[in-house]
This record gives C-alpha cells, structure tokens and sequence, in this order.
C-alpha cells in the first residue's frame, strides 16, 4: 500500500468512525448484552439482587423448545406469515395494477386512499376493527345476515380470530407494497407492451410474460420486507385478542413481550428473541435461494 | 444541528432554575400514583402541606396500563419515587426487588387500634415475612352485581346466600324465555372466579410454603368443577372479556342477571344503564359454600360468617421506597392519606372504597345502601399467595380454565397441566428456598 492509499484508508475509517462508534454502541453491544442474558436466569429476583442469578446455558432455550407455547406461538405465526404474507402481496400487486391503468381516473386519488391504512395509527384501526368483528352488532355479520349466512363470532371463535387478524392486517399494510409495485410497474418501458399488443397478445399473457418477469426485482423486496413484518407480528393480536381465544392468536414477538416486560424473565424473553432472530434469518435465507435465478 | 444546541442549554438552564427554587427548607416529595387516584389525590394535598408547612409533594399521575413496567424500569435504572401506589398483588414481587422499606418501626409510633381499623384481609396482603411493608389506601373485591327484576320473577326476592340458593336461582333465571337467556356473566378469560370459588372450598392453591401447586387438590377440583358445570348447564355464555363491546346494554337488556365484579362498576352501572333500569339493580355479598352440599366444611360454622362467601382481597397500597432519602417525610404522607377523614374525602373524589373501616361510618358512605353489600364483603376477603409469581400462576389458571370450558381439556387433564405449569414457575424460588435464600 503506498503512502497515498493509506492516507485515505485512514480518512475513510475516520469518516466511518462516527457512524461506527453508535452502531456499536447502540447496536452491537446490546445485542451482545442480550445474546448473554439469554444464557441466564435473569428475572426480578436477579433484578433486586445480583446473587440470586443463575448461568444456566443452553436451558432456557432447551425449555422453550419443550415449551408447548412456544410451538402454539410459532405455529400461529407460521399461520400468519404463510397465509397472510403472499395474500397481502397478492391484494397490494392487484391494487397496483389498478391503479396504474390507464382505464383508472383519479389514479393519484386512488393511491392517496388506497395508502390511508399505513399511515393511521394501529390502534385506531383495531378499535374500529373490533366493532366491524362484532358478533351482534358488527357490520361485517350485518353484511352476511343479508347474504344468509349465520353470524361469525371473529375474534372469540378460535377458529375465525387469526383470519379475521390477517383480513384487518393485510387491509392495513397492503398500501405500502402497492406503492413498491406501482415505482416497479412504471419502470417497464411501454413500448414492451406495444410490441406484445401488435403480436396479438392477450391482457393476460402481457401481464404473464412482461409484468411478472420485469417485476422480478420488486417481487424480491416486497416478498423480504413482508416475510420479516409478518414475522414480527405483534401490535394486532396484543390489541384486538390478547393472543386469544385459547391462545389461537398467540405469536412469538407477544410470547416475548409477556415473558420480558409482564413477567420480567429477560433471560427466558431474550432467548424466544434470539429464536425469532435465527427464524426470519432463515426464512430470508431460504427466499433469496429459492429467488436466486430469477433477478 | 444549532437548533438542538439552544434547546438543550435552554433545558439546563430551565433545570437550574428549577433547582433554585426548592430551597434549602422545603423538602419534596416525590409521589406517584396510578390513572384518576394519581390526578384526584392533589385535591387533598394544600390540607397535608399546610399541616407541614416544609414538605411540598410532587405528584406523577402513571397510566395503570404502563404503571407497573414504569416501577420496575425505574427500580432499575435507581430512579424511584419516595411514595408510589402499588396494586396490593404487586407488593410481593417489590419485596423480592428489595424495593420496599418495611413499615413496622414506625408503625409503632402509631395507635394501636389504627391497624384493627383496616379490614383484616385487605391488611394481610401488605404483610410479608412476619412484616408490614406498605398500608392500604383503597380496597376493592368482587361480588354480585344483579338484576333485582329478574331474580323478583323468579321467585328470590333476596338474593341467594348458598350455593345451593344460588344454583336454584340460576336454573330458574335460565328457565324464562325458553332458555334463550343467560342467569350470570362469567368471562372466560378470568382467573377470579374460579379461584374465588375454591377459597370458598378451602383449598390453598398452592403448598409447602408455596413452592409446589396444589390444583389437584379435591378442595380445588371440586370447585373447578362447579365452574365448569356452569357453562355445562349453559347458565353462563362461554364468551370473553374482548366479546363483550356493551356490557351494560346487555345487562340492561336481560342478556344475562348476575354480573360478578369489582367497585370499578358501582359508579359505571350508573352512568351506563338506563334511567328505567336504575332501580331494577343491586349489589350482594357472594353466597357461601352449602357445608353438605358442594364442598366439605372448613370448620367455620358461625352463621353469621355463613351468609356471605370468601372473596378476592383486592385494593392498592401505598409503599416508601427503600431508596429513598426522604423516608420521613414520605411516612408523614402516608400517614396522612391513611387517616379515615381523607379516606372518605378520598371516596368522594374518587369512588374508591376506604380501607380503613372508620372512614365507613362517614355520611357519603354509610348513606348509600348499595355500599352495605361491599362493607360486608369485605369483611370476608382472602389474599391469594404473597408471592411475585402469583400473578403468572393465575394468568395459567385463566388459560387452563378457558380451555376446559371449552372442552379442549377434561378436568383432570387441565388440572394436571396446571400444577405441572405451576411447578415449573416455581422453580427458581424453590432454588431459592434450597439454599436458603429469602425469595
């Protein structure tokens, strides 16, 4: 290396320097923290005096592993994720392609609207949720008493909550991906199209044979960011079902958050974090391998 | 960027100031308290600072949601208040954090007779390892809550005081309209009645110094199983909290005639249920077990004692933190918010319920004939284990019990899971207990 390069090796590093220092700070050193406390006990005895915390290796992940809510919790989110993330990309491509019609008018309306639910605080949208799930009173029976169907008891039956969360989470987050989908769908040059319409190409091959492949890019990033989001899914079943009824709605990130912040394991609640973390490492791993010749 | 700069230095200098003002003489307390008791208490406070003309009180209003995160966050990061309001289930796990100085010193200062004057239940649960670590400040229990109309046309012109009344009344309450009512409401995701009903069998929940589970108990079956059987005779829906969106239009409407809960509802039923409605309602203590029918007796036999059942001893307390410099002035506070006159201020303001029986015998009080119901079942309260996994353990209770309502689980399989669930929560505090460490 002459004198010149390491001269601005060094410069680089000093730039990097600042950024690096709070990553560290504030990234790595608690993650290392929490990759530590989750080979512990660590719980309120532990809290109000030190003595009384136990190294206990691999147990706590050893009980979670035996713990039959742990696998209700991952099932229920592999039920999340499985069921809920391909229909979220599916409604959001589908919304997309509306309103990136040309047949569309006010398509910059539409996208505005259609975009509503990601900006509006959860919560609200869960209370107002709720009433539409009533049993009695709820809109959406009211809708199916007049199609003749009995009424659907949403979020107490066991078998309608988490569908019933999937409908409300897909309706809230799909806007966000239909923005992704509609930059990719404006990216496909026109005249592709122009070109399959004079060989006499249906609207469905266009879509089959330009659409799809030329999205290929965007499929990936919105496939990853849904997989890790619906993994992480927590703020709608802690509001609307508690993780209830029996548990049905119960997932990892609420089996942390009760572990560490009710009942103050911190050790127990870092490993079903660290568990999550290996999970959604996987699942994206898996993605990309499956999407690896089609970019 | 600069923007930032001048409001930090402007924060620091607003800090100093701040600091100026509380002079050498005037000593303040920090005192926290939970929801509408942390905003209404400040009401009583100009009479407390002009009693002690150097102590000013600092109130921090907590929401309940984040209330108890809030106190263990700041027990970690050595920021406690002086005083702070506890839910009386919390006391125990504050005790194991070492967070609480204990109360028994100065509590010698006091009257003897100030410390009868508490309900004994509600006293017991602030008393831990042979020593008082906080005082009650409000005390709440659940009991009926029930449609007078309803039971009138079903021949109880009094409501029942035995489980036997009681299971004749529900049959008969579920008998009107071909069925397609319900006699009571029990949320299924509640841990409280079941557990209500098995201290009403004399069973202890837990054994050997709390360390082990002791659902299998035939104290504790027994009462299980009665709970069980009423959603077996469809006396109560199988629903949940979340399923209720109106509970006082459905009360109002005969969905169902007893309602079991807690002084929260008093002041609710009477804003919510419609004018024509308020006088077809009532408060009564929970019936007692029938010694021959259900459950075998306890040993108790006064007849008195046996019309009205066990409840939960609920409430919130007050407690002075271990840390804290300002001990004394924290103790004047407490002894304050502790005298009868501003316990029954305190109701006024409130609706909270005093724990100090003196403060009943005030006109606001003794004047309301809906509150006879509570005063007696007060009388008759029971804490459940002192111990910091309590609250887990009832959580697993809740979810055992869901589960067999719903006949996931038969009774001894639910019952058999629980204690096994119990027993793993418990591990660390008989680790604890092994070495003999206090938990």
């Amino acid at each position: 290396m002459s004198g010149t390069e390491r001269r601005m090796a060094l410069s680089a590093w000093a730039f990097l320097a600042p950024a690096l220092l709070l990553i560290t700070l504030f990234f790595f050193l608690p993650v290392s923290a929490a990759l530590l406390l989750s080979f512990t006990d660590f719980d309120i005895y532990a809290l109000g005096d030190l003595n009384r915390l136990r190294w206990i290796g691999l147990n706590n992940y050893l009980q979670l592993l035996q713990s039959p809510l742990f696998w209700t919790a991952l099932a229920n989110t592999g039920y999340f994720v499985i069921i809920g993330g391909p229909l979220s990309i599916a409604v959001s491509l589908g919304a997309a392609l509306m309103v990136n019609s040309s047949l569309t008018r006010f398509p910059d309306l539409f996208r505005t609207l259609l975009f509503l639910p990601v900006v509006t605080t959860l919560v609200a949208v869960a209370v107002v949720w709720r009433y539409l799930y009533h049993p009695r009173y709820g809109l959406i029976n009211y809708g199916l008493s007049l199609l003749g169907i009995e009424p659907i008891d949403w979020l107490g039956d066991p078998d309608w909550a988490m569908p019933a969360l999937i409908l409300m989470a897909i309706w809230k987050n799909f806007g966000f991906n239909m923005i992704i989908f509609i930059a990719g769908l404006q990216n496909i040059p026109a005249t592709l199209y122009e070109a399959a319409r004079i060989d006499g190409a249906s609207i469905w091959q266009q879509f089959r044979y330009i659409t799809l492949p030329l999205l290929g890019a965007t499929f990936l990033l919105v496939g990853l960011m849904t997989v890790i989001g619906y993994f992480q899914v927590f703020a709608e079943p802690y509001i609307m079902t508690q993780g209830g009824p029996a548990n049905r709605t119960f997932s990892m990130v609420l089996l942390m958050y009760e572990e560490g912040f009710r009942w103050w394991n911190i050790g127990y609640a870092s490993a079903v974090a660290f568990m999550l973390f290996t999970l959604i490492l996987a699942a994206t791993g898996l993605h990309l391998w499956l999407r690896r010749n089609r970019i | 960027m600069s923007g930032c700069w001048i409001f930090i230095l402007l924060f620091a200098l607003i800090g100093l100031v701040g600091c100026d003002a509380g002079s050498e003489r005037t000593t303040t307390i920090e005192f926290w308290a939970m929801g509408q008791e942390g905003e209404r208490v400040q009401t009583l406070l100009p009479e407390f600072e002009r009693r002690y003309p150097g102590l000013r009180v600092r109130v921090q209003s907590l929401p309940w949601s984040a209330a108890h995160e809030k106190l263990l966050t700041a027990y970690a990061g050595g920021a406690m208040p002086d005083l702070f309001q506890l839910g009386n289930t919390w006391i125990p796990e504050f005790v194991a954090l070492r967070a609480i100085e204990p109360l028994d010193a100065r509590l010698q200062t006091w009257p003897a007779a100030a410390l009868t004057d508490y309900f004994p239940g509600i006293l017991a649960t602030n008393r831990l390892n042979g020593q008082y670590y906080a005082l009650p400040w409000y005390v709440d229990t659940r009991l009926f809550f029930y449609r007078t109309d309803l039971l009138a046309t079903v021949g109880f012109s009094a409501p029942p005081t035995t489980w036997n009344e009681w299971l004749q009344a529900m049959a008969a309450l579920k008998k009107r309209d071909n069925g397609q009512h319900y006699a009571i409401l029990l949320p299924i995701n509640e841990w409280q009645l079941p557990v209500i009903l098995a201290l009403q069998c004399g069973a202890t929940l837990l054994r050997d110094r709390n360390q082990y589970g002791d659902f299998e108990n035939p104290r504790f079956r027994q009462a299980f199983a009665f709970y069980l059987n009423l959603f077996d005779q469809e006396l109560a829906p199988p629903v949940n909290n979340n399923q209720m969106a109106n509970l006082y239009q459905e009360f109002a409407d005969g969905a169902f005639a007893i309602y079991v809960s807690g002084p929260w509802n008093i002041g609710e039923f009477g804003r919510r249920l419609p004018a024509v409605m308020q006088n077809q309602w009532n408060i009564a203590p929970l019936p007692a077990f029938n010694p021959t029918a259900t459950c075998s007796s306890t040993g108790e036999d006064s007849a008195v004692k046996m019309s009205v059942g066990w409840s939960l001893a609920g409430g919130a307390s007050l407690a002075i933190s271990r840390t804290s410099p300002r001990q004394e002035a924290a103790w004047k506070l407490l002894a304050f918010l502790a005298e009868p006159e501003q316990q029954a201020r305190f109701y006024q303001l409130t609706g909270d319920l005093p724990a100090r029986q003196s403060a009943w015998t005030d006109p606001v009080l003794a004047d309301n004939p809906r509150l006879q119901a509570f005063q007696k079942q007060l009388r008759r309260v029971q804490a459940t284990p002192l111990i910091p996994e309590w609250e887990r353990i009832a959580q697993r209770i809740a979810y055992y019990a869901e589960r067999a309502v719903r006949k996931q689980l038969s009774v001894d399989e639910a019952l058999a899971a629980l204690n096994q669930d119990v027993d793993r929560i418990l591990e660390k505090r008989r680790w604890l207990i092994g070495r003999g460490m206090t938990p």
